[in-house]
């Protein structure tokens, strides 16, 4: 069965307004050397879907930028490929007014909608890190005849999950209930990874109800008042996931990920369904005689002179002699300067901190620095 | 239609590379793994692209399989282009019989009409085994400005090793007066970097004339460039004075892997003005474990560290189990040292497995001598493995460590 996609690269900008102010979800760098849209660009590449389009909102130039052509991703194709989709006003859409929510980007793209010409879409948002096989939801789909087939975790320890949406099921994985919010505090409810499948026609249809009926959100106003008229499924996707709906859990997924060696292997080392990413061609990373590294995960092109433990270190970073960097996410060429501390401190792309600094959050609350602070 | 451009670069990638053993049972020497995420054509081929030639036909004909691969489309050195771009050329069969390239000047001959087609002012001839950066496009300025038929790059070389080299002797203009392949006697340390400018014409009336030419053995080196120069042709040699190295034989290759280590390494591949460009595969961020030490090194992303990595060169996907330790070696990609084993003074080429407490290559500093794994080899635990190779060529950079 062939199906499209559709990303949404903005729909949770606000549960990190740390990290998006000056860029989507969709870009917000995470783990040494992927963007969160990489999770979501890669599941749908190796999972066969050759024609994605990308919906954007604002701040979106790092995203383009990211995305380019899709040559990394595999997506620059003569038919199909990766199109990203600007907000695309009409008389259809929001009156002018920039788009909200889910909903109303559809609504935006409603041409797009209607040009599909696969049988099936996939719609994913951008703030779930995971590698799932999309054509395992696909089959389940088709095979329970549902109408929409949403993608949970089925895994327990799942990670993050403030701000999401959760399912409450019956025991054949019909939803009952649709609730937003921490997953923590509902614990009976499936938690969902923010990837549905359904019909183009379907999509189609109740894209164009909705702007008749000024519906807003897709949760509230489709999916919970069409609980009883459309067939709505849960899925249950194993392998690692987690669903970043704070800092907290942008900081605690990179983490885990240090810590667990078999979420890694889980997201990473699946033969064939590796995560693509845009490609720099920065060299190996450099040791020194004097550095001193555990418990890290670190990209190419770094140098590293000081000492680094648990942390996350992007492309391109150096470490500065003597510097000792802990429990910190550092991200693409950041310069710590000789002698410096940084103890639970996110460094936004190209920060730079001087020599000697000290700088320290702490695990519940890391400290950021924006991008290209000279601290 | 193909659109007409000033200089066209000929790769020379069709070596066997003997010497590297191992290394080259199932690749060609420019496909050998180098430093660790380049292959060693990743150095001509983005010298070409830093230099703005961007139409390259790579030559190729020993084990042909990996490098083709490993070029594909060029994307990687951005040499995919409408027009231009990279172009594999192996030896082919043609209407008046078809033949393998029987020397440099004649693979270069047998793909006069791939030249001819772009209607180039140039011809830059490059070989497939050199470690360097260096602008060619200064090179051909130099040829244009000297009027020249051919410009030779050359670099000064000590005299001990002066034989081992093509060797030019040139007046204070740099006019090649002499040249001399591989001399018993070496009269100057000019020596040849199988770096050529040749005018489009003079190149394509020179390689008929050679092909003509029962008696040659169809060689830049040996015929070509002495039959110019007993013409009178205007030769220029064009010196240069950066890195470079010739990575022929398993020592050479090993030295110029740990020029790339240090505070301030011999060879810098961190200068973001003059990138190398290779081919990466999409592999996660390298991890280091609560014991894993790293010191001196270079490590690409993939690896998994929980050991000690010193003075020593990963590629992508080396998996270094705790307790293990590699000092002084070059590990390629996908191996796996597992808990234990010892690598000293070694070259471990790709998908090997080194066995629990094995112990790889000699720990004598003075000797020096470098021990290869093959290719997926696995070597069971508790092995003691060590070769003797050739004896180390005196006095090459870098191994003073």
């Amino acid at each position: 069965m062939n199906a499209a996609g559709i990303i949404f690269s903005n729909i949770h900008d606000r549960n990190i307004a740390e990290l998006t102010r000056t860029r989507t979800v969709a870009s917000v760098p995470f783990l040494c050397r992927y963007r969160l849209v990489d999770f979501a660009l890669s599941n749908m590449v190796n999972s066969d879907i050759w024609n994605i389009g990308v919906i954007t909102h604002s701040n979106y130039h790092s995203l383009m930028e990211h995305i380019g052509s899709g040559k990394d991703f595999d997506l620059a194709r003569r038919s199909g490929g990766v199109k990203v989709l600007p907000p695309y006003i009409t008389a259809f859409g929001s009156k002018g007014k920039l788009y909200n929510t889910r909903l109303e980007a559809l609504i935006g793209v409603y041409p797009y909608i209607s040009s599909i010409k696969e049988e099936l879409v996939v719609l994913s948002d951008c703030d779930t890190v995971c590698n799932i096989d999309m054509r395992e939801l696909i089959s389940e789909h088709l095979a329970t005849g549902a109408d929409i087939t949403v993608a949970v975790s089925g895994n327990g320890r799942h990670i993050g999950g403030s701000n999401a949406t959760l399912f409450r099921t019956d025991s054949g994985g019909a939803v009952t209930d649709i609730l937003e919010g921490n997953a923590a505090d509902v614990p009976d409810a499936d938690l969902g990874l923010n990837i549905m499948v359904l019909s183009s026609g379907l999509l189609s249809y109740l894209v164009s109800d909705a702007a008749a009926h000024g519906y807003t959100s897709f949760i509230k106003d489709i999916m919970i008042r069409g609980l009883h008229r459309y067939n709505i499924r849960v899925c249950r996707m194993s392998g690692y996931s987690a669903s970043i709906g704070s800092l907290s859990d942008y900081y605690t997924a990179n983490m885990e990920l240090i810590r667990d060696k078999g979420a890694r292997d889980e997201l990473f080392l699946l033969s064939d369904r590796p995560v693509y990413t845009k490609r720099r061609n920065s060299p190996p990373t450099s040791y020194t005689k004097e550095s001193n590294v555990c418990r890290s995960l670190i990209a190419d092109g770094c140098v590293i002179r000081g000492t680094v433990e648990n942390s996350v270190l992007f492309r391109g970073v150096t470490v500065g002699e003597g510097a000792v960097i802990r429990n910190s996410i550092i991200m693409q060429d950041c310069i710590i300067g000789d002698n410096s501390s940084l103890d639970y401190v996110i460094c936004d792309k190209n920060a730079v901190i001087r020599d000697g600094r000290r700088l320290s959050g702490c695990e519940g609350t890391p400290f950021c620095i924006t991008k290209g602070h000279l601290v | 239609m193909y659109k007409k451009t000033s200089c066209v670069a000929m790769l020379l990638a069709g070596g066997q590379g003997s010497r590297l053993y191992e290394l080259t049972e199932h690749t060609a020497k420019p496909a050998v793994s180098f430093g660790g995420k380049y292959r060693i054509i990743d150095f001509p081929l983005s010298n070409c692209v830093n230099s703005g030639i961007y139409t390259v036909g790579v030559l190729t004909q020993y084990q042909p399989l990996v490098l083709n691969e490993y070029i594909g489309n060029g994307q990687p050195w951005d040499l995919d282009r409408m027009q231009s771009g990279v172009t594999v050329l192996p030896p082919y069969q043609g209407k008046r019989g078809g033949d393998f390239y029987r020397g440099t000047a004649n693979a270069i001959y047998q793909n006069l009409d791939f030249i001819r087609r772009y209607h180039p002012k140039h011809v830059l001839v490059l070989s497939g085994d050199h470690i360097y950066k260096m602008d060619y496009s200064r090179m051909i300025r130099r040829h244009r400005e000297t009027g020249a038929d051919c410009t030779i790059a050359v670099l000064e070389v000590p005299l001990s090793q002066a034989s081992r080299f093509g060797i030019m002797t040139t007046d204070e203009n740099m006019r090649i007066t002499e040249f001399e392949e591989k001399p018993k006697k070496p009269k100057s340390t000019l020596a040849s970097m199988g770096i050529y400018v040749f005018s489009a014409d003079v190149l394509e009336r020179y390689l008929e004339a050679d092909n003509e030419d029962k008696r040659s053995s169809k060689d830049f080196g040996k015929n070509v460039i002495p039959a110019m120069l007993a013409d009178g042709m205007r030769m220029f040699a064009y010196p240069f004075s950066g890195y470079w190295k010739d990575v022929g034989t398993i020592e050479s290759l090993w030295s110029a892997n740990m020029d790339l280590l240090g505070p301030i390494p011999v060879f810098d591949i961190h200068d973001r003005d003059w990138r190398i460009f290779s081919r990466s595969k999409a592999r996660p961020p390298h991890y280091t474990g609560p014991n894993g030490t790293i010191r001196n090194s270079l490590v690409t992303e993939g690896c998994e560290i929980c050991g000690t990595v010193e003075n020593s060169v990963l590629s992508d996907g080396v998996i270094i189990e705790s307790g293990a330790v590699v000092k002084n070696s070059v590990i390629m990609s996908d191996t796996r040292i597992c808990a234990g084993a010892v690598v000293n003074y070694s070259i471990i080429d790709s998908g090997a497995v080194i066995g629990d407490c094995a112990e790889i290559g000699l720990s004598d500093d003075k000797k020096r001598e470098i021990t290869v794994v093959g290719c997926g080899t696995e070597v069971p635990a508790g092995t003691k493995y060590f070769t003797g190779m050739e004896t180390v060529e005196a006095g090459e950079k870098g191994e003073q460590k």
